[in-house]
């Protein structure tokens, strides 16, 4: 009879050497789903929403939650199925996520860059989540983008409107659907021109962050190309509630218009404070003076109340939009939720749906086959027209809304109206472009 | 010197926001000992007290308008506000309209009511703890009102205009022998510049001559001699507390029309109005008047292109330098109370 010489260090390291052998097939057959951060291993897959729950744009944040949970109701083979109906691209078939069931987790951004980076790193690190979407804000998006970047992670940006999201901070992992700054203002100045002449004397009051100085800078640029003149920029602070000492300078600077690169309660407050001063009944040069405010939101127009009647601005999407994408969108959410989706709200439930798309064209949940599947992926269905997230600098380009405050509206949501659908060609431009310019794409990071 | 003119106006009605915030600030503080960190969301439930009475006189029932669709292709859904249909349109137009002014005597019992349930149900229980203590509990007792108002009225800001026939602009410039259309300055911001005086007058008058404002005096200066005498001051002292809850809503009121209220509008306000108090001297009632003014008015005048060609940034940091200026020279304030805060 043989003796067993069991020993402790023994069992270990046999057990260890068995436990590799066990699992070595498995590493190797999971193919495409290993190797990256958060690979899905069971029957469901995790996306990170990361909007603002609290702080001033909580509304915006929670219109872009509703949307985001309608897309996993859609994805999941719940509802009418939306804009998955319209969607050029056949690969959604209702059945979640490659055939893992679609779940989300929430993160509140605060629309602070470091809340919202504590947010999406919880979401990542505790929660699994294989991609994050969502915020209304470029400071947040900017940090949160660079965060996934680091995670290996894919970001689909809620709103975020500077040139920088997708310029001088561009990353791999990152991909913007929303339009930019220097599209509001080459959609807008046509417009600007054929309303107020090319003749105008400009004064601008800037919100002073990433946002602001980008959208200044494009809106200076287009309007002093068809022959405007800027009298002025005066940079004001994030935190300003009352603009009126901004305001007043305004009255005697021989401006006749006043741009007003501001958003949110910045945008609410100081257009109030203007028209107060009773800018719009003055004349100014012989002219009737006018306000500008190059980037609109209708959770915004509705809190300036009727002081955005007749005021022109720009939107990504607006719910008043005809085509059949649009119209289901607008149908799926109004029945679900008793209200119009904003435009923030359509731009993650469009990302989301980009996101899901690319991963079944991928085959592949690795943020590097999802990138590569989003990367000059033509599409049309999703309510702007045909559209096309380039590869340079993961920019979609898509038709742009002019949009004008509405004279007389018939009821809380109808205050802005559609004044011109920009053509894409008419605001696109060049991956190189000075605006643009800084920074690198680099290589899309799978992480783990 | 038309600019200078109109930095001036827009300093004296920041100021007078300032100033009526500090007032009730350091009107808790002087009577008290407590620094209320709770007084900006006192200031923001102002302004909800005019958004609820708007809501309260548009209270509306809804008829079909068959004519035309909402957003889902269904017929619309028209609002009619039951004070038009029971006092006639003109009239149910003209009673929404002046909505702010009249949320003025609404907002004073419901301001004390809110004023002496935060100092019976909370404050009170802080009065002999620290400072620090005091800060914590209001901060957060802010917080809390904050979320309150959040979750029945949302985030988003919600525009309460002023009365139609104070829309548009005094044009100033043509009493001063200036062209027209040169100084011009909103009609409701010279409304709130009035009334902040008028406010401001009252609670000096109410203080100095009458008997039940000479004990508050007596009690701020010497607390335990007025209770030897056998008055019951903290009686007095919590009705000061409403009366000072008053004054910050009062002031919400009537900047509701400024600037559409938003549920943290009070913290806008709340570290401006500190600076306040600390520069016009802890305790003291006309410094936190003085101040107010002082500091609106240059705040001001540092956001003129002017000044900021020169310093750059300066309007951000203006009101901070003056306060570490002025702490520095006279470390009591511009008119502090000697013992007040130095124990």
């Amino acid at each position: 009879m043989s003796k067993l010489n069991l020993t402790r260090r023994g069992v270990i390291k046999t057990g260890a050497a068995a436990g590799t052998a066990l699992a070595m097939p498995t590493i190797l057959t999971a193919g495409s789903h290993a190797g990256f951060t958060n690979a899905p291993t069971g029957s469901s897959v995790t996306l990170g929403f990361n909007v603002p729950q609290t702080g001033p744009y909580a509304e915006e944040g929670m219109d872009e939650l509703r949307a985001q949970e309608l897309a996993v109701q859609h994805l999941n083979g719940e509802g009418d199925g939306g804009m998955m109906n319209t969607f050029s691209s056949k690969a959604l078939k209702g059945n979640g996520i490659l055939g893992k069931k679609v779940e989300f987790v929430t993160g509140d951004t605060q629309t602070k860059s470091d809340a919202a980076r504590a947010s999406a790193k919880s979401m990542i690190e505790k929660d699994g989540a294989i991609m994050v979407n969502g915020g209304s804000s470029s400071g947040v998006a900017i940090a949160v983008q660079g965060l996934c970047q680091e995670a290996g992670i894919i970001f689909m940006a809620g709103l975020t409107h500077s040139n920088d999201t997708t310029g001088k901070d561009k990353k791999a992992n990152g991909f913007r659907h929303f339009f930019n700054g220097y599209m509001s203002a080459a959609a807008l100045a046509p417009v600007l021109k054929s309303a107020y002449g090319d003749d105008r004397q400009a004064y601008h009051l800037t919100a002073d962050y990433t946002w602001g100085w980008t959208q200044q800078e494009s809106i200076a640029a287009a309007t002093e190309a068809m022959g405007w003149n800027t009298v002025n920029n005066v940079l004001t602070p994030l935190a300003s509630t009352d603009f009126s000492s901004y305001i007043a300078p305004v009255l005697n600077s021989g401006a006749d218009v006043l741009v007003l690169n501001h958003y949110g309660g910045n945008m609410v407050n100081s257009l109030t404070n203007a028209i107060q001063f009773g800018l719009r009944d003055k004349m100014v040069n012989g002219k009737k003076f006018e306000i500008v405010v190059p980037l609109y939101s209708e959770l915004m127009a509705a809190g300036a109340g009727e002081n955005v009647q007749g005021v022109i601005g720009s939107m990504n999407w607006n719910w008043q939009l005809q085509d059949a994408g649009s119209k289901a969108f607008v149908k799926s959410f109004g029945e679900k939720y008793g209200r119009p989706p904003s435009n923030s709200a359509h731009t993650c439930y469009v990302q989301t749906l980009l996101y899901a798309d690319a991963c079944e064209r991928a085959g592949t949940f690795n943020p590097c086959g999802v990138g590569e599947a989003l990367e000059g992926f033509d599409f049309d269905g999703l309510g702007n027209g045909p559209t096309s997230y380039r590869a340079d600098d993961h920019q979609c380009f898509k038709d742009v809304l002019v949009m004008k405050g509405k004279e007389n509206p018939t009821n809380e949501y109808d205050t802005l109206e559609i004044v011109e659908v920009t053509p894409r060609a008419q605001v696109e431009y060049a991956p190189d472009h000075p605006m643009f310019a800084g920074g690198q794409l680099g290589a899309c990071n799978p992480g783990a | 010197m038309d600019a200078i003119i109109l930095q001036i106006l827009n300093g004296l009605d920041k100021g007078s926001a300032y100033a009526l915030i500090a007032l009730g600030l350091t009107l808790i503080f002087g009577t008290l000992g407590v620094v209320n960190f709770a007084h900006g969301a006192l200031f923001m439930i102002g302004a909800f007290c005019a958004v609820t009475l708007s809501k309260i006189l548009s209270l509306s029932y809804i008829i079909l308008d068959e004519t035309q669709t909402d957003f889902l292709g269904k017929p619309l859904k028209v609002k009619v506000p039951y004070a038009e249909s029971w006092f006639g349109p003109e009239i149910g137009a003209a009673i929404i309209d002046w909505s702010v002014p009249l949320a003025i005597l609404f907002s004073i019992p419901v301001m004390l009511l809110i004023g002496f349930a935060m100092e019976r149900g909370l404050i009170k229980h802080f009065y002999k703890r620290p400072h620090a203590d005091q800060i914590l509990v209001t901060f957060g007792l802010a917080i809390v009102m904050q979320e309150i108002i959040k979750y029945f009225y949302g985030a988003n800001p919600i525009p309460t205009p002023a009365p139609d026939v104070f829309t548009g602009s005094y044009d100033f410039g043509v009493l001063l022998g200036f062209d027209p259309n040169v100084i011009i300055y909103p009609y409701w911001r010279l409304v709130y510049f009035g009334f902040s005086a008028i406010i401001i007058g009252a609670v000096f008058s109410f203080l100095r001559f009458t008997t039940f404002g000479m004990v508050v005096r007596a009690g701020m200066a010497d607390r335990e001699t007025v209770g030897l005498l056998g008055i019951d001051i903290d009686k007095r002292f919590t009705l000061m507390f409403g009366i000072a809850a008053a004054v910050a809503g009062l002031a919400g009121v009537m900047y509701a029309p400024i600037n559409s209220p938003n549920y943290h509008m009070g913290m806008d306000f709340l570290v401006l109005s500190f600076v306040v108090v600390v520069v016009g001297g802890m305790g003291s009632l006309p410094g936190a008047v003085l101040a107010g003014f002082l500091l609106g008015t240059l705040e001001s005048f540092a956001s003129m292109n002017e000044v900021k060609s020169i310093f750059p940034g300066i309007d951000q940091i203006i009101i901070y330098v003056v306060a570490i200026l002025i702490l520095l020279t006279r470390p009591r304030g511009l008119m502090g109370r000697k013992g007040v805060m130095e124990d």
